[in-house]
Order: C-alpha cells, then structure tokens, then sequence
C-alpha cells in the first residue's frame, strides 16, 4: 500500500469535524480559538497533501499565507479576551454577548 | 506497507488523539499542551510529504509562538479553572453540534469518496522538481521562496501589512486606559445561573409577549 493525497483528505475531514464539534460544544474563547486553529490546520493539511500529489508548489505557499493569517486573528483574538476580562469575570462564550450591536 | 504510509497513519493517530484531547480536556491549560501534540504531528505529516520548510515553521510559529500565547493569556487571566463538561449550558446544543459535526464530516468524506484520486494534471508540472539544466533536484525552499517570492510577492507584502494592523490593533485594545474603566451594561438574560434567575428571565419575557399583544 502507498501513500496517496487521498489519506490526507480523510485526515483532515476527521480533524476539521473535530474542530467544529469542539467550536460549537465549548464555552471558554480560549479553547474555542484553539478549536479553530485545529479547522485551519486540517486545510493546511489539504493543501500539503494535494501539493504533493499534483506536485505543485501552490499549495505550500498557501500554507504559508493561513500560518500568518491564524498568528494575526490569534492575536486580535487573545487582546479581545483580555479586553474584555480587565471589565467583567468570567470567560465564557455567554459573558461575550456584550459585544453584540 | 511502505515506511511513507507508516509514518502517516503513526502522525495521524497523534493528530486525532491530540484534536479529541482538545475538545475534550476540562482545563484550558490542558487542551493548550493537547493542541500542541496536534501541531506537532500535523508537522510530521509535512515531513512526510517533503514540506520540509513548512514543517519547521508549523513547529517554531505554531508550537513556539501561537500556543505559548494562548498559555500566557490563560495564566495571566486566571481562568485555567476547569469548566464542567457534564453539564450543558443549553438544552440540546451539543446533541446539534455533534449532529452537525457528524454531517459536515459526512458530506466532506462523500465528496473525497465521489472523486476519483486527484485532478489535475501532475505528469506536466513534474518537471519543476528538477533544474532543466544542470538536472538536480530544488530543495523545497528553494522552490517555496521563488514561487512566493515572485508570483506572490504583492500577497506576501499585503500579509506584512497584515501583521503590522494586527499588532497595533492588539496593543491598542489591551493597554490599560487611565481612569476608571466604564461598567459593562449589566445583561439581565444572562446575569446569572441560578434558578431565581432564570424565573426572572421567564417573567420578563412573558411580559415583553404580553406588551407586543
């Protein structure tokens, strides 16, 4: 049996459905974010393994851009938590409502 | 088997355990080293398919600059408290995600199952492995650097900028303002957990029906 691109696809489906389970079930931000860097990591995996079954170089540089747009949303993220912790206690998703409109 | 395959399957297991350990795991602390196992097997699986590059950065970025983040702002919030899993805030939510977990994860495998291998055509692009004069094989970041480099260059400079709006966005909302810092409106539907509470709710909704008729 040999490695095809085709492994990589049901590996990052299996990973991204744990990463949306995990978004919608938890209630700390803070693990909430984690959960979406496990659904971004799951499309990097898609994008490595295609790039490696059409040989096409695309793919890792796409990779490249997510990493650096996940370290910025991570960021803005992590100052919006600590935002709003200096105000009021508690972290859950709940207590985070306040930010509606 | 071969030893390329063995390899996936040994970083896949570490990838879903870590993934599940996330979720899963009752202290934010926790999940955050659990996340760290994922990362670090999704960048064996970079290893795997010769992302040479992109697997040092998936450790050094993600492992070593991401996650120690996320700790930091855990420790410095004190919220590593442990959140009880058994219990659900809303009645019926997680029987819907995991309901809509199993039917994204259902359509995702229909579609890899539908199509037949990968499209494309990989025997005309081979031929970029290689040096057409001297014949060596390009090292992958060679590759990645010329191709981000040239073709992505505009992109690469807008994700600078990117980062740049990200960090002074960050300090901006997380200095500390001088004076006292204004009260949150109070919300009464979410004030508290308690049963009391909760009758309040109702009563202020039954009220709020009966003004609308």
């Amino acid at each position: 049996m040999e490695l095809t691109p085709t492994y990589y696809l049901i590996l990052s489906a299996l990973l991204f459905s744990i990463g949306s389970v995990g978004l919608l079930v938890r209630r700390n931000p803070l693990v909430m974010f984690m959960c979406v860097e496990l659904m971004l990591n799951a499309v990097n995996l898609t994008f490595v393994g295609l790039a490696w079954g059409l040989n096409d170089i695309g793919g890792q540089v796409a990779v490249f851009f997510v990493m650096v747009v996940a370290a910025a949303e991570v960021v803005v993220g992590l100052a919006i938590v600590v935002a709003i912790m200096k105000r009021r206690d508690g972290a859950t998703a709940d207590d985070l409502s306040v930010l509606r409109g | 088997m071969s030893l390329q395959l063995f390899s996936f399957l040994l970083a896949g297991l570490i990838v879903l355990t870590g993934a599940l350990g996330v979720v899963f795991a009752r202290n934010p602390v926790h999940a955050a080293l659990f996340l760290i196992q994922t990362l670090f097997g999704v960048a064996v699986e970079f290893l795997v398919v010769e992302a040479h590059f992109l697997a040092a950065i998936q450790v050094i970025v993600y492992a070593g600059a991401i996650v120690i983040l996320f700790l930091f702002v855990i420790m410095l919030l004190g919220v590593d408290t442990a959140e009880n899993l058994r219990v659900d805030p809303l009645v019926g939510q997680r029987f819907a995600a995991i309901i809509t977990g199993g039917a994204i994860l259902g359509l995702l495998l229909a579609v890899i199952n539908s199509v037949d291998g990968v499209t494309g055509n990989p025997a005309s692009l081979r031929a970029v492995d290689q040096n057409s004069i001297t014949g060596e094989t390009i090292p992958n970041i060679n590759q990645l650097a010329e191709t981000v480099f040239t073709t992505h260059v505009f992109a690469f400079e807008v994700t600078g900028l990117l980062l740049t709006v990200a960090v002074v966005g960050a300090v901006v909302m997380a200095r500390r303002i001088p004076g006292a810092l204004q009260p949150l409106p109070d919300i009464p539907a979410l004030g508290g957990s308690d049963d009391e509470d909760s009758d309040v709710d109702a009563d202020v909704e039954d009220v709020d029906v009966a003004g609308e008729a």
